[in-house]
């Protein structure tokens, strides 16, 4: 069909055309006016508290008790039980963020304004390994960190940001796919290429060598630190491309460890879900899939322009993730997936790959006809609630949603 | 209306869809061959191989 | 009770996913309980501790070293499998051996990885063969259907598609073609040539390109087009753009077609198109009557007929063997269509009585009475197994059958090489034959379709043949001449 063909060609020239740039680190009730207390974003599509996994309800109630809205986890658990928070996807509100994507009025966002289309997307700041919020750890250490990140790291970093006029960052990521990431399991190279750009300007602005050096400490410990900000980029990139009528291109894929969603650009905003399967991946020692949990996190947004398992022949060291690949078919992730898209992004390229540019813009037709699903690469959580990270790997999309997102996008062309 | 067919003029570059073993004879030609790993659309199911078509993919 | 078992590399480093696929190949060892090889990193060794994995050694380490830790069911276990362990850690890094070339999945990324691609070889099966060759054509590729069982519907919309936006279809069920010196699917290594075929049948093209390079000649294209393309629903769509093509084509001098009789509306636009390209062409329809031609073309009636008259000479016959003639009737067992036809229309041709499972126009069905000409190729013997010519097997049961009958004076055989066929059919026949021949077997007479550069290697073919007490013709034709000088 014609019409579809000068529609996915609209939607993916606004992905390749978009120009991100962090500019600013700024508390969410300030980001996101409509952001009320009481309010909980979430990774995924929606979701009840009833139908919540482990993390996600550790996450609530560790979230619930940063902001004061309840004395301690149980009681957090309870008032979430009797209905007491409003809980809504990230992606309702332009935000995403990791794993369960933990979103209310007082948290820090990392703040990306999409330069050629005027919008702007926001995700909070990357906690670092270990017990972290996102994969459900909530306990005081968890909460300490993220206590310093609202009021100490964020502002120091905003500043430093608005210091240095933004960081244009499609540079950023076409520099750290020659270096080997991916921006979603590896973000070694883009962390540091970040942190040389922003180490100065936070010198520039601070007047505590104490908390310099602390905030200088945290982002270089931190090799997934670029993973947020790549995720607000992601987001910045897509809004733009979303609503497009006649259009099959995947304008958001994520997941909220219960149901894996998708959203299509011919249909708006309408979810189409399915059970997310369990990622198949490497454990850290002590665990097993039987701790695993199902998939989770609005972090694949980076698959949805072309990164992460789309970009893995840039990163062979994490094609080892899958377990049975060898680090030399890395490159045929990427072919794979450029089965299932229209294009190539010329600015984004693959050296090993003579320099073949990501596969960018998934069309539910192809993912329907090939059969072959998005590869999302992706961190494992543990199923209970507090634990934290206990692998990573590499997790399909399950077909469901994009069958039923085909038959409600030819819906919208009268085709049945 | 496209250009008509120029093949006589070869030289071939053949698409092989099904059996591996022509890719692989043409190959032993030096005919330049890309050979598709095919399976049915849509793993099979009738219904969306038929939406797909009518939706031109 | 448990016993945990640390190692120390000082001051090496490994990348942390090569160490957790090794920690997972140690953990799955018998009576290993856990296992880690981790950088000592505070990180790290906060993991480990966890895990139950810690000994006094690896609290040593620091963030350069490397630890191997090791909890097992007994001490044993854990110093084998630490043994395991730093034997993989020293072993080289072997290329994985499933480590392959990426393949397209669909045409779309075949053809984004080939540009310029401009032939689709189609043999996925019949109910998704038109659906691959429209995608091809309106990918501006050209198309050859070897898959069959493609409805006659189809079959027309997708030709009419094709013409529109001037693409040439080859089939469904093209089983040979030869375009631009490249033989596809079903085809043979012939000399490149001024003689042009069309062709509706596959072992029709094979055995009038291989008589040509027999004989000295050579073909520029040969273009199938599948047996229904002349039928008047389809109109001959392909047929037609193939003569236009090999009119347009500077190499071509002759142009053949061969084909089964055609309705009178397409026989009409064939003789047109024919007339039009104005170069000399010799036309062969298997069992038709004599037409009205036009002056520039030749009618003939037989395959060993189309070569000869393309190449202008006329057409040589080989004498019969010296053998005693005997009684009974001649029984066809052939692999190749065209070529049971071909053995029909001379025998037809005779005045014999035949009949056939594939019978012509004037042969009886095989309840008739007369020589008996089987096509194996039909659907009743190839249910559910591949082609003779893929699989000689498939002539087995019927061939040794007629080898212990005494009122079949000839068994009349077909041997086809060439790409796409067995590796070595004549072997198979003359073992077959070695078995189950006595002195009251009737003779055998064969040809082979094929040359010498044919990676069977037709002379090879022909000596083992030989060997096995099987007298060769040189054609199919006279193949068939030779059988009928054999009965009384």
């Amino acid at each position: 069909m014609e019409l579809i063909e000068t529609a996915n060609a609209e939607t993916v020239k606004r992905m390749l055309t978009g120009d991100p740039v962090l500019i600013d680190v700024i508390p969410a009730h300030e980001a996101i006016p409509t952001l009320e207390p009481g309010m909980i974003l979430h990774a995924g599509p929606p979701i009840t508290w009833d139908r919540m996994c482990g993390p996600m309800r550790g996450a609530i109630q560790g979230i619930a008790v940063l902001e004061g809205w309840a004395g301690d986890l149980n009681d957090a658990d309870a008032k979430a039980a009797a209905g007491d928070f409003a809980f809504h996807p990230n992606h309702h509100f332009d935000a995403v963020g990791p794993m369960t994507g933990m979103t209310t009025v007082s948290q820090p966002m990392l703040v990306v304004e999409n330069r050629a289309f005027g919008n702007r997307a926001y995700c909070a700041i990357n906690e670092g390994l270990g017990k972290v919020m996102r994969f459900g750890g909530n306990d005081t250490e968890v909460l300490d960190r993220l206590r310093w990140l609202r009021d100490d790291f964020g502002p120091s970093l905003g500043k430093a940001i608005r210091h240095l006029g933004g960081l244009p960052l499609k540079n950023i990521i076409a520099r750290g796919l020659t270096m080997g990431d991916e921006m979603h399991q590896r973000n070694v190279a883009c962390s540091g290429l970040t942190l040389r750009a922003l180490a100065p300007a936070l010198a520039e602005t601070s007047d505590n060598t104490t908390e310099l050096s602390k905030a200088l400490a945290f982002i270089a410990s931190n090799d997934q630190f670029f993973l947020n900000i790549a995720m607000a980029m992601g987001k910045s990139i897509t809004d733009p491309a979303r609503g497009i009528k006649g259009s099959s291109i995947v304008t958001a894929m994520s997941r909220n460890g219960t149901d894996f969603g998708v959203l299509v650009s011919g249909t708006s905003d309408q979810w189409f879900t399915a059970p997310v399967e369990m990622p198949d991946g490497l454990y850290f020692p002590g665990y097993s899939e039987a701790d695993a949990n199902p998939d989770m996190g609005d972090s694949a947004i980076v698959e949805t322009i072309g990164l992460g398992g789309f970009a893995m022949g840039a990163a062979p060291a994490v094609a080892g993730f899958v377990g049975a690949g060898a680090a030399s078919e890395a490159g045929h992730f990427t072919r794979r997936m450029g089965e299932i898209t229209t294009d190539e992004n010329p600015e984004w390229t693959i050296p090993a790959m003579d320099y073949l540019g990501v596969p960018t813009g998934i069309d539910i037709r192809h993912v329907v006809e090939t059969g072959l699903a998005p590869t999302i690469n992706t961190g494992i959580a543990h199923r209970e609630p507090g634990i934290g990270q206990v692998g990573a790997g590499v997790v399909r999309a399950p077909m469901g949603c994009f069958r039923d997102a085909l038959t409600a996008f030819a819906g919208t062309l009268g085709v049945a | 209306m496209s250009e008509k067919s120029n093949l006589l003029q070869g030289p071939l570059k053949v698409v092989n869809i099904g059996l591996d073993s022509f890719a692989d004879e043409l190959k032993s030609q030096g005919v330049e061959v890309q050979n598709v790993d095919w399976s049915p659309p849509a793993s099979g199911d009738p219904r969306m191989a038929a939406l797909l078509s009518k939706l031109g993919s | 009770m448990s016993f945990v078992l640390n190692k120390v590399r000082r001051a090496m480093y490994l990348d942390s996913v090569a160490l957790m696929r090794l920690s997972r190949a140690i953990a799955d060892i018998d009576g290993v309980e856990e296992a880690a090889l981790m950088m000592g990193t505070p990180a790290n060794h906060e993991i480990m501790s966890d895990a139950g994995l810690m000994a006094a050694e690896g609290r040593t380490a620091g963030g350069g070293d490397l630890v191997i830790a090791i909890r097992a069911t007994g001490e044993t276990v854990a110093e084998a499998a630490l043994k395991d362990a730093e034997a993989q850690l020293e072993a080289p890094t072997a290329k994985s051996e499933d480590a392959q070339a990426w393949q397209a999945r669909t045409l779309r990324s075949a053809v984004a990885a080939m540009p310029g691609a401009n032939l689709a070889l189609i043999s996925v099966p019949g109910d998704f063969a038109a659906a691959e060759a429209r995608k091809a054509i309106r990918r501006g590729l050209d198309a050859m259907i070897f898959s069959d069982n493609v409805s006659l519907d189809d079959e027309a919309a997708l030709k009419r598609e094709a013409a529109n936006l001037g693409r040439l279809v080859m089939g469904p069920d093209c089983g040979t073609a030869i375009i631009a010196g490249t033989p596809l699917a079903f085809a043979n290594v012939v000399p490149t040539g001024d003689i042009g075929i069309v062709g509706a049948s596959g072992t029709g093209i094979q055995e009038i390109s291989c008589l040509i390079a027999q004989s000295g000649g050579g073909i520029s294209h040969a273009i199938g087009v599948g047996g229904r393309d002349l039928k008047s629903e389809v109109g001959g769509i392909s047929t037609l753009m193939a003569l236009d093509a090999l009119r347009n084509d500077p190499a071509t001098r002759h142009i053949v077609v061969v084909a089964k009789p055609p309705g009178a509306d397409v026989t009409a636009k064939v003789l047109s198109r024919l007339a039009d390209a104005g170069k000399p062409a010799t036309l062969c329809l298997m069992g038709a009557e004599p037409l009205d031609l036009p002056s520039n073309v030749t009618q003939v009636y037989s395959l060993r007929d189309a070569a000869f008259g393309a190449l202008g000479l006329d057409a040589p016959m080989a004498t019969a063997p010296s053998e005693p003639a005997r009684e009974g009737e001649i029984l066809g067992l052939y692999s190749g269509g065209t070529l049971a036809a071909e053995a029909q229309v001379i025998l037809l041709g005779q005045g014999d009585s035949l009949r056939s499972n594939a019978a012509i126009p004037g042969v009886s069905n095989e309840d008739g009475t007369g020589h008996l000409i089987l096509d194996l190729g039909d659907d009743v013997y190839t249910r559910g197994r591949p082609h003779p010519m893929i699989d000689p097997g498939v002539r087995d049961t019927p061939l040794i059958e007629a080898l212990s009958r005494t009122d079949i004076a000839v068994i009349l055989l077909d041997v086809v090489i060439g790409y796409g066929a067995h590796d070595d059919p004549a072997q198979h026949l003359a073992q077959i034959i070695a078995e189950h021949r006595t002195d009251a077997s009737p003779h055998l007479i064969t040809s082979v379709t094929g040359t010498e550069a044919d990676r069977q290697v037709r002379s090879s073919q022909l000596n083992r043949l030989v060997q096995a007490g099987v007298h060769v013709a040189p054609s199919n034709a006279e193949a068939v001449y030779w059988a009928r000088a054999l009965v009384t």
